[in-house]
């Protein structure tokens, strides 16, 4: 059982990671994830890579939705237009896989402002329908724009290379992800220390206060935007790089909604939750796979409901966690951890 | 012939189906403010039950039309029930979000059910088209058309003169006053479901008679989304005028600006315009601008 601890800076008060087993545990998981691809296999680490890409896309999205309080259903189009940056300049101007990487994050953040403009006006529903007209358009644009995104047959992009070392392999590339996903999440972690972080939290809890109170609603909508989509074109680069080929099929409005499901799933507003959130809906649907594969022996026909049970577990998991659990995977996480903490006492 | 009649003629008769849709959604706003991300997927399962009634079991068309409409009602009241009523008072998100997990449900269960399979309806009109003289429309089109519009114009009178329909615009003006004065809120609500629900199916057997069925046929309700935004949410008249606008703009934009871009403007037309709209007016051509307060 665990007691109080007590602090005798503020620097150590006001620290991210407070008490040394936080940081233990922390560097624990640092360990665990080094030494991940010396012992898992080509599938793992391909899930892992997978996965990583989308804590990257949902932490962002997180930023945007559940911490400034607007719903985007784009994120997918951002995360589209990071990928055909990244996938355009290393193909037609063979810049190097790392510079691609801000470059598509900026440039997704150009759209993401673009779209997040008339955020000012509008609210809610008329903002979240706004965000669908963006992701319908952005689809379109990569399908029809033949002579820079070669339309459905997309783009075939070369393996990646950082400073002259191959990362075609997936261990390689596993390690390029990790980094990169840590760094967006400890980023995103130190924002809510900020001044930037806190107007967003202002905001979605009520714009109009946050207003009267100095914050200067358009010009921090407007970072939200930016900010979240700047991640959606970095998880798209990521993606891009890690597949190998890029194409409109890949970014529709349906994975703009896993990814709410993602953040919704995991927490609300809540980095831990988008991580926990990006790793369960990732993983769900290969569990039911193999679940169902057991069943194989007994109906030869039974994958050929795969899918639609996905899709049926899929929309269950957001009511359901909706209504029941409306802060997501994180607070369950934080309350087992209260339990224990205290237990086998109840206070 | 000339192809600008023609075009705007097929693209008023498919916006008077888009305006039954519409109604379907703006109907379950207007009495419980829940955006319905799932109005496609009602469309969907209601042709569905068209299918299984028509095709599977032999019932005609007008018995079929009426099951179609019961069970259409039945299914909104039950989502409304065992769902939405959970979400009373929840952010917009979390409704929004709820109602996209529903539409995914019921892909799934459509597609376990029925199927992925492409199915067409049995013929349930008369087959020789429509000659308007200046534009000949096809027949499913034409009596969508008509049956879309003689259901619009039900759906109004209910809201307008039925005592239920009354109690319904109460309970949307306000609804704590509306309480106050013996209305029974909570079931007004499950019967905007029910009603939503039906104009929804309606559209959906329409819609898949003209170009059969598939668990993919829902994609159709985004349209629907440019359509009550221009007409505002809660408006009526604004769902049907902003339908036909929508139905002739993308006829339009398909017919003329296709051979630029290589097909598929008719799906991303309406967006387009709807953006600007939004852009000029935030709250959409007649919606009900909301002034907010502390």
């Amino acid at each position: 059982m665990r007691i109080g601890d007590f602090k005798e800076t503020y620097a150590a008060d006001e620290a991210v990671f407070r008490t040394p087993t936080v940081r233990f545990w922390l560097w624990a998981l640092a360990a665990a994830l080094l030494v991940f691809p010396l012992l898992a296999g080509e599938y793992l680490i391909y899930m892992a890579n997978i996965t990583a890409v989308a804590v990257v896309g949902a932490v962002g999205l997180n930023l945007l939705t559940g911490c400034t309080g607007l719903i985007s259903l784009g994120h997918a189009g951002f995360m589209g237009v990071g990928a055909y940056t990244s996938a355009i300049l290393i193909t037609k101007f063979g810049v190097p896989f790392i510079l691609t990487l801000p470059i598509s994050g900026l440039a997704a953040a150009l759209c993401g402002v673009i779209v997040g403009a008339p955020s000012l006006r509008m609210k809610g529903l008329y903002l979240c329908i706004a965000t669908l007209a963006a992701q319908v358009i952005l689809e379109f644009t990569f399908v029809h724009w033949e002579s820079l995104t070669h339309g459905i047959r997309g783009l075939n992009v070369p393996a990646p290379t950082l400073f002259g070392l191959s990362l075609a392999s997936g261990p390689a590339f596993y390690y390029v992800i990790m980094i990169v996903a840590a760094i967006s999440v400890t980023a995103s972690r130190n924002l809510f220390r900020t001044r930037v972080g806190r107007a967003f939290i202002a905001i979605r809890d009520r714009d109009i206060s946050a207003q009267l109170m100095g914050i200067n609603l358009f010009q921090y909508k407007l970072y939200a935007f930016a900010l979240s989509s700047f991640f959606a074109g970095m998880a798209g680069c990521l993606m891009v790089n890690l597949l190998k080929v890029v194409t409109p099929e890949q970014y529709p409005l349906h994975l703009s909604i896993q990814y709410l499901a993602m953040i919704i799933v995991g927490g609300l507003g809540s980095i831990l939750g988008s991580i926990l959130g990006a790793i369960f809906m990732t993983i769900v649907p290969e569990l039911l796979r193999s679940a169902l594969g057991l069943f194989q022996g007994l109906d030869p026909q039974i994958m050929s409901y795969l899918f639609p049970l996905q899709t049926v577990i899929f929309g269950a998991l957001i009511v359901g966690f909706l209504v029941f659990e409306p802060h997501g995977l994180a607070e369950m996480w934080r309350r087992a951890k209260a339990y224990f903490r205290l237990w086998p006492f109840e206070y | 012939m000339d192809i600008l009649p023609q075009l705007i003629v097929s693209g008023l008769a498919t916006g008077g189906v888009y305006a039954l849709i519409a109604l379907g959604f703006v109907l379950i706003y207007k009495a419980t403010h829940i955006i319905n991300f799932a109005t496609g997927e009602f469309m969907m399962i209601g042709a569905y039950f068209c299918y299984t009634f028509m095709a599977l079991a032999g019932v005609p068309v007008l018995p079929a039309f009426l099951l179609v409409m019961v069970c259409a009602a039945i299914l909104g009241f039950m989502v409304e029930r065992v769902i939405l009523r959970h979400m009373l008072g929840q952010p917009v998100i979390s409704i929004i979000m709820v109602t996209i997990g529903l539409s995914s449900i019921l892909m799934g269960l459509a597609e376990i059910i029925w199927t992925s399979q492409f199915k067409n309806l049995p013929p349930m009109f008369p087959r020789a088209p429509l000659n308007l003289g200046v534009a000949v429309v096809r027949s499913n089109l034409a009596y969508g058309f008509i049956i879309s519009m003689a259901a619009v114009g039900a759906f109004a009178l209910i809201f307008k003169y039925a005592k239920a329909g009354v109690a319904m615009r109460a309970t949307a003006g306000d609804q704590m006053a509306a309480f106050s004065m013996g209305i029974n809120v909570k079931s007004m609500f499950s019967l905007a479901w029910a009603l939503g629900g039906i104009a929804a199916a309606l559209g959906g057997v329409i819609i898949g008679a003209i170009g059969g069925i598939s668990p993919t046929l829902g994609a159709v309700g985004l349209k629907i989304f440019p359509v009550v935004i221009l007409g505002g949410l809660d408006s009526i008249g604004g769902a049907v005028l902003g339908g036909l606008i929508i139905g002739v703009l993308e006829n339009l934009a398909g017919g003329y600006l296709d051979p630029f871009f290589g097909g598929g403007v008719k799906e991303v037309a309406p967006f387009v315009f709807m953006v600007l709209v939004l852009l000029l007016k935030p709250y959409g051509l007649f919606g009900k601008e909301e002034i907010e307060r502390l």
